[in-house]
């Protein structure tokens, strides 16, 4: 079963490389960009009876690996 | 005193601490990350710089859950001394020994230069041999080395005299401008700069020298 793991800085921590691709943006005159955030996709491929099975396999997995809770936050989804 | 370095693949760092630690007198087992146990009567347990795994996921994060780290976190849990440094200190983060997070620097960019380094109000072995105000030249070396903790945190280390190192001129957005932290009980510590760099004056100073020797006449 594929679940996917979206990963992001927490908003109030700073993100230099959303700022840098921000940056490079305004540079090509895409003025309309007013703030970038990069985060992380992780895609799983989880064997599991069901789809709540596979969602709490990887919110445990999150939780001891894939997620620092002081400065990241995360959102799992199916498919 | 009987030191172990632990070394992951991708440390770097490890040879130099050793020859540091081997100047000030102490014994050095090296130990790798899949052992399971501590080599037996260790005193103090080093986690040295370097890129652990690539610094994939987070840097530290997947050296933090190496077979050994179990034995090296009951050790610290137990009172006994370890200490991290640079890639070494993102580990004890990822492990939870020590408080908060390093990000990436705020400038985006890799940082290696020397560094002006405050010395803080910490009753350690680390920084007996020192005193409070004196400023060290340790370099520094690191892409993630931008300190973040919680306001509560850092009133907690502040109120607990918990940071022995901080940057005169910070380099790389850290909160509080902290070089380094230590536990509670001033047994484990945590810094980015790396005073195994500086232990012989033919390599650009010896602050490095006073760092080692204060572990090893204090302990």
């Amino acid at each position: 079963m594929k679940v996917r793991l979206e990963i992001r800085l927490n908003s109030d921590i700073l993100d230099p490389q959303g700022d840098a691709i921000n940056n490079a943006l305004q540079q090509m005159n895409f003025k309309s960009v007013s703030s970038v955030r990069q985060g992380k996709l992780i895609e799983l491929d989880v064997k599991a009876s069901n789809q709540e099975e596979a969602h709490n396999l990887v919110k445990k997995m999150a939780e001891e690996l894939l997620v620092n809770p002081i400065m990241e936050t995360y959102i799992i989804s199916m498919g | 005193m009987k030191s172990g370095i632990i070394i992951f693949p991708g440390s770097n760092c490890d040879n130099e601490l050793q020859k540091a630690l081997e100047s000030v007198g102490s014994s050095v087992i090296r130990v790798w990350h899949k052992e399971v146990n501590l080599p037996k009567n260790i005193d103090i347990i080093f986690l040295p710089g370097g890129f652990s795994f690539g610094d994939y996921l987070r840097p530290g994060a997947i050296a933090a859950k190496s077979p050994i780290l179990n034995s090296i976190i009951s050790f610290g849990k137990a009172g006994g001394y370890i200490v991290g440094i640079c890639n070494g200190f993102q580990v004890l983060l990822e492990s939870d020994l020590l408080t908060g997070a390093l990000l990436r620097n705020k400038n985006q960019k890799f940082i290696c230069k020397d560094e002006k380094i405050i010395i803080g109000a910490c009753d350690s072995i680390f920084t007996k041999n020192f005193t409070s105000g004196e400023l060290v030249n340790f370099p520094i070396a690191h892409n993630d080395g931008s300190y973040f903790c919680t306001d509560k945190s850092l009133k907690s280390l502040i109120d607990n005299d918990q940071i022995p190192f901080s940057y005169k001129e910070n380099p790389n957005g850290s909160k509080a401008s902290i070089a380094g932290i230590c536990s509670l009980n001033k047994r484990i510590l945590g810094l980015m700069p790396h005073p195994e760099r500086v232990v012989f004056e033919e390599n650009g100073g010896s602050d490095g020298f006073k760092f080692f020797n204060s572990i090893i006449e204090n302990f």
